[in-house]
């Protein structure tokens, strides 16, 4: 594994962390929106500084790609008027971030208090081992996967288009 | 990379989901909702990853678990948005506060 500099992951890490705050506090549902693909090519880094090359090459296409793409025109099919305020708080504003900040408070304590191993092993390419463990012993969720891709594509085909009109 | 440890990682993802719960709490917009779920399955894609790096390096299922919730996570996206299209087609809202037909 290369010698990164923890000054890469620093850089990382806030890029992940400030976008995502930027996609809930922004007020316009397109800036959010631009900020979640940036969020998520951001957490493509983590993973490329982990070295799950794979991972990161799927989170760019799946994650960037393709959901991002879906939800911008999920915005560009329900929305009209004014996109100023196209995304405020609801009214748990306050209680929800009580609880959001007391669920953090509690997992790093926890992460705190755990015996976790500070260095990571050598570990060549991970293709070669998710292609074995996929095309082995996980070849039934494989398509399982399958199934449910295709599902859940005639399923929002069913629901966005409405369905047979005559009956 | 001297310093950075697995807890590093780890309070990474606990913030990522934090933040990714708040948005799908406290926000009005139904599409916002959806990026915060995105936002939280992320942080556990980030979590199976850093687990499976750390702990055990030689097997592939933390990476084969992650490649499952993205499949699930774009199939949740699409039917979700389908569902957001066809309630904002009927009722001309996509405002969660007034999505509570399913109420006694």
């Amino acid at each position: 594994m290369l010698e990164i500099s923890p000054l890469v992951f620093w850089i990382v890490s806030a890029v992940v962390v400030g976008s995502a705050l930027a996609v809930v506090l922004s007020k316009n549902i397109v800036h959010s929106a631009l900020f979640l693909v940036v969020s998520f090519i951001a957490v493509a880094g983590v993973y490329a500084i982990l070295g799950v090359d794979y991972i990161a090459a799927v989170q760019i296409l799946v994650y960037a790609g393709a959901i991002a793409i879906i939800l911008v025109f999920g915005i560009m099919l329900t929305k009209r008027g004014d996109m100023k305020d196209s995304n405020l708080f609801s009214q748990y504003k306050y209680i929800g971030f009580l609880v959001s900040a007391a669920f953090l408070a509690v997992t790093v304590y926890m992460i705190s208090l755990s015996d976790l191993p500070a260095v990571a092993g050598e570990m060549g390419s991970t293709v070669r081992l998710i292609a074995i463990d996929m095309f082995g012993d996980f070849v039934i969720p494989f398509e399982g996967a399958a199934i449910l891709l295709l599902v859940a594509m005639v399923g929002a085909v069913m629901l966005a288009r409405g369905g047979n009109k005559k009956q | 990379m001297t310093g950075i440890g697995m807890e590093h990682f780890l309070i990474l993802a606990a913030l990522l989901f934090t933040i990714g719960f708040y948005g799908a709490v406290a926000k009005r917009n139904a599409i916002a909702v959806l990026m915060g779920v995105e936002l939280m399955l992320n942080a556990v894609i980030i979590n199976l990853v850093v687990f499976n790096r750390f702990l055990n390096p030689d097997a592939a299922m933390g990476f084969v678990f992650a490649i499952f919730v993205i499949v699930v996570a774009a199939a949740e996206v699409a039917i979700g948005l389908a569902i957001i299209i066809k309630i904002y087609r009927e009722r001309l809202v996509t405002n969660v506060d007034n999505i509570d037909w399913l109420k006694w």
